[in-house]
């Protein structure tokens, strides 16, 4: 993989000033953030701190929205991807995003995970083995294609919720981007289905940067490597998991750890 | 029957009223809801009954839809073949639809997907607007209007044709196709199109590789609706098709429609006559077909509700 090329940048999510307005409502408040290339990171805080607003705001997502504004930097892979040369097909190449509520498109499951490799495939049909190729090693990364083999162009909304967020995951991959940014990629599954998408994240890791919204303390304990706390739309506590929920150096990060917040 | 279990307490002979008032509105709104088919059932057995004499005495199934000869007033030999009339109401629907797709698909994308805010509700509003004009109105604009620019433009003798009708019904289709149209994009989840734009398509990427695919249904019900409007519609075709039998080689020639044959004879008939009767007949026959298009149009539409 890339990822291990020396010429690049340290982090693969460097924020610097960072402020956004829903209209006139601000949900973020400079946010310096630097996400560590090639590990997991975890974002945690009560509802509404701005977690989600972030997220969006790596892929450019919260655009779609016509009353947003954007002060500040945001570098991914070391490029700011506010600037304005800065094309946004390009970005959200790079930039993988799994939802909150998993989100396959009406189609096939196959045609769902090549959707996002014909986007980018320069124009042209792409060869029939090269199609199966790319499906059957997305869906084995996800843990995935033992249980969808056979329904391969079933649709993917039929499928359980816990294989539609694989599947999910499994579509960003053939395009080879270099972060994920995941929004409580577990909160609509069971238990069952949790671990089961817990463990394909920790799979990941490693080949992707990993930037996961959790409201689990539990799994953002287990689940990741470095930890950011957001209180308010302000970054109150960033570092080492382990170190954070261990001894939290913020007298907020302690309380909300020990569940005294919202 | 719950009566009969509540206790007999000082609120029971409220709870009584409330039941029956519950029951009564209940009556109500089944028998309303009632009327409308018994009326439609009536119509229909009404029609029936009016073209049924001609069916059994003087139809000749291969005379009726394989003669283009529509001659009812003939005295030596009256013909009653249907073709003709069937041929004007079908090209003029046809191209009908090929004016109104076309601007009802893009006016609904445009207000489905890219207006929002005011700009959007304005252009809902008129959109309702221009289907309510009525048909006499179109008929007017096809007649004063559009007439000389035809001839003027093309060079041709008359421009009460093909031509007009398809242009005048289907400006006049294309508004409830938007409408219809525009519910249907409407109804495809947005997290289908914030999927597909986290992926990195464009906003055109989204709305022909996702939302058209998704809405497909709907839309084939829109198109559907707008062909049962133009096989329905009397007045603007009856203004502006010229109102000549004829089977059309060319958007130039004049034609005559089913529904304007009804409209412009009936007044003129004997009642009773084979006529008459005829007349009736093919009322039954735009009775089903209308029938059959709208009910597909309509299971479409709820098949994209469910699914
Ligand atoms: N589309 C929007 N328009 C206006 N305000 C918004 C919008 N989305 C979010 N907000 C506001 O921005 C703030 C941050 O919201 P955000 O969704 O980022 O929070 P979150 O940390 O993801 O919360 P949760 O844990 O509930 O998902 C909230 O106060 C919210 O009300
Ligand atoms: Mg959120």
């Amino acid at each position: 993989m890339s990822a291990n090329e020396s010429n690049q940048p340290q982090f693969a999510i460097d924020t610097d000033k960072l402020n956004l307005w829903y209209g006139t409502f601000q949900a973020l408040f400079d946010v310096d953030l630097q996400v560590k290339r090639g590990i997991i990171t975890s974002m945690i805080g009560p509802s509404g701190c701005g977690k989600s607003t972030f997220l969006r705001t790596v892929n450019r997502i919260n655009e779609r929205l016509g009353y947003v504004r954007t002060t500040g930097e945001v570098k991914v892979m070391g490029e700011n991807i506010l600037g304005p040369s800065v094309e946004l097909v390009q970005v959200r190449k790079q930039i993988g995003m799994v939802f909150q509520r998993p989100n396959p498109l009406p189609i096939s499951v196959r045609e769902n995970v090549l959707f996002g490799y014909r986007l980018h495939a320069d124009a042209g049909r792409i060869p029939r083995q090269e199609q199966e190729d790319i499906v059957e090693s997305a869906l084995r990364q996800v843990l995935l294609w033992d249980k969808v083999k056979d329904r391969l162009d079933a649709k993917a909304t039929t499928l359980s919720l816990e294989e539609q967020q694989k599947l999910c995951i499994a579509r960003l991959l053939p395009v080879k981007p270099s972060v994920l940014l995941m929004d409580e990629p577990c909160s609509a599954l069971d238990p069952k289905g949790t671990e089961a998408v817990e463990e394909l994240i920790w799979e990941l890791r490693g080949s992707y940067t990993i930037l996961i919204v959790t409201h689990n303390m539990a799994q953002a304990r287990r689940a990741s490597e470095e930890c950011i706390f957001m209180l308010m739309g302000k970054v109150v506590e960033h570092g080492d998991t382990g170190d954070m929920f261990v001894t939290p150096k913020n007298k907020e990060t302690a309380d909300y750890i020990e569940g005294r917040y919202g | 029957m719950t009566k009969e279990k509540v206790p007999a307490r000082q609120d029971f002979d409220q709870l009584n009223r409330d039941w029956f008032i519950d029951k009564a509105v209940q009556v109500l709104v089944f028998l309303g809801g009632i009327s409308a088919i018994v009326f439609i059932i009536g119509i229909f057995v009404f029609i029936s009954r009016e073209g049924l004499g001609f069916i059994f005495e003087d139809f000749s199934f291969t005379e009726f839809f394989g003669s283009p000869n529509w001659r009812p007033t003939s005295e030596s030999n009256p013909t009653y073949g249907i073709l003709a009339l069937v041929a004007g109401t079908a090209s003029v629907t046809g191209l009908a639809m090929l004016v109104a797709i076309p601007f009802s698909l893009g006016a609904a994308i445009y207000i489905a997907e890219f207006a929002s805010g005011k700009k959007r509700e304005f252009l809902k509003v008129t959109v309702e607007l221009l289907a309510a004009i009525p048909s006499v109105v179109w008929g007017f604009i096809g007649l004063a209007i559009m007439n000389p620019i035809i001839i003027q433009t093309f060079n041709v003798p008359v421009g009460l044709n093909v031509l007009n009708a398809g242009v005048i019904l289907g400006l006049m289709a294309a508004p409830i196709m938007t409408s219809i149209a525009e519910d249907a994009l409407k109804a495809v989840p947005d997290r289908y199109r914030e999927a597909a734009e986290a992926m990195g398509a464009t906003r055109w990427q989204v709305i022909y590789k996702v939302v058209l695919p998704a809405a497909k249904n709907g839309l084939l019900g829109a198109v559907l609706l707008g062909v049962g409007r133009g096989f329905g519609e009397t007045m603007a075709v009856l203004m502006a098709t010229g109102h000549s039998i004829n089977i059309p080689t060319s958007v130039f020639d004049s034609v005559r429609a089913l529904t304007a044959t009804i409209a412009a004879e009936l007044g003129e008939t004997a009642v009773g006559s084979p006529h008459y009767e005829a007349l009736f007949t093919i009322g039954i026959f735009l009775f089903v077909i209308t029938f059959i298009i709208n009910l597909s149009a309509d299971l479409i539409v709820r098949g994209v509700r469910k699914g």
